[in-house]
């Protein structure tokens, strides 16, 4: 099982996922180094991930877009912040246009990736995630969701209608 | 149950309400059971007024409700407010449960 925990915090938007792998930290830290790795796993398999830029230092950014099943295309940017090989990085992740220009009032997530070693070449991955708005959080579900997660959005459907209602 | 005039909870309208103490202690409270305005003034070092102020930022950020009651105000938890926040991060997390599957299997192949 390598879900360990997963912590969400309503008031501060904020989700704590932690997940222990079979692996090595300098292999761990590889999946988010190398842009062909990270293609692999970052968009969910419907709407895989496509990095054209990743230059992965401090102050360095990303440019990446999902393809969705009808072959649309969503882009986003990812500015990182802290970058200290293998244990801990630091980046914001928004929403593009159509050029590949950060769309600002959308708003960014703010990520804290750090891995540690957890004992018989294992890796514990912490990823801190903090948004600034429902709507940049909702936006991101509408791609590549899952079963689990329609579950999670016909929910809100039912919320929103119900808030609707004079 | 009716939020507002029908918007979806405002999350900076969320934040500016949470950030003061005395307003997370009113919202925690009232998540259980309701209280009168009053009831609640009782509770801290601060006047009525001061309490229907904070009670009225609550009620804008849709965290609570207020319904009038004979003489009294009565507040309650207003669940739906945080229920949104709720379902979306259920949705995020299940997105990264499903990343850590991929990883799972990008770091057994490359094992192998």
């Amino acid at each position: 099982m390598a879900v360990i925990s997963s912590t969400k915090n309503l008031e501060a938007l904020s989700l704590t996922f932690v997940a222990e792998f079979d692996a090595a930290v300098d292999r761990v830290w590889e999946i988010w180094q190398d842009p062909r790795q990270l293609e692999r796993w970052w968009g969910p398999p419907t709407w895989p991930a496509t990095f054209e830029d990743h230059d992965f230092v401090a102050g360095g950014t990303a440019s990446y877009y999902m393809t969705g099943p009808d072959g649309e295309k969503a882009r986003g940017w990812w500015r990182f912040t802290a970058v200290d090989a293998p244990n801990r990085l630091e980046f914001d992740d928004g929403f593009a246009d159509d050029r590949g220009e950060p769309v600002a009032e959308m708003g960014t997530t703010h990520a804290v990736v750090t891995l540690e070693h957890a004992g018989d070449g294992r890796t514990r991955m912490t990823v801190h995630s903090i948004f600034e708005s429902e709507d940049q959080l909702e936006k991101m579900l509408e791609m590549g969701m899952e079963e689990g997660l329609k579950e999670a959005m016909s929910q809100i459907d039912g919320i929103l209608a119900e808030q609707r209602r004079p | 149950m009716v939020v507002d005039q029908g918007s979806a909870p405002d999350i900076d309208k969320v934040f500016q309400a949470l950030a003061d103490s005395t307003r997370r202690d009113i919202v925690s409270r009232v998540a259980t059971s309701e209280f009168s305005v009053s009831g609640l003034a009782s509770l801290y070092a601060m006047s009525f007024a001061a309490v229907q102020k904070h009670v009225a930022v609550l009620e804008r950020a849709s965290l609570v409700t207020k319904e009038k009651r004979g003489r009294e105000q009565i507040v309650r938890g207003n669940h739906e407010g945080l229920a949104k926040a709720r379902s979306l991060l259920d949705g995020y997390e299940a997105l990264w449960r499903q990343r850590a599957g991929l990883i799972v299997d990008l770091l057994n192949e490359k094992q192998a």
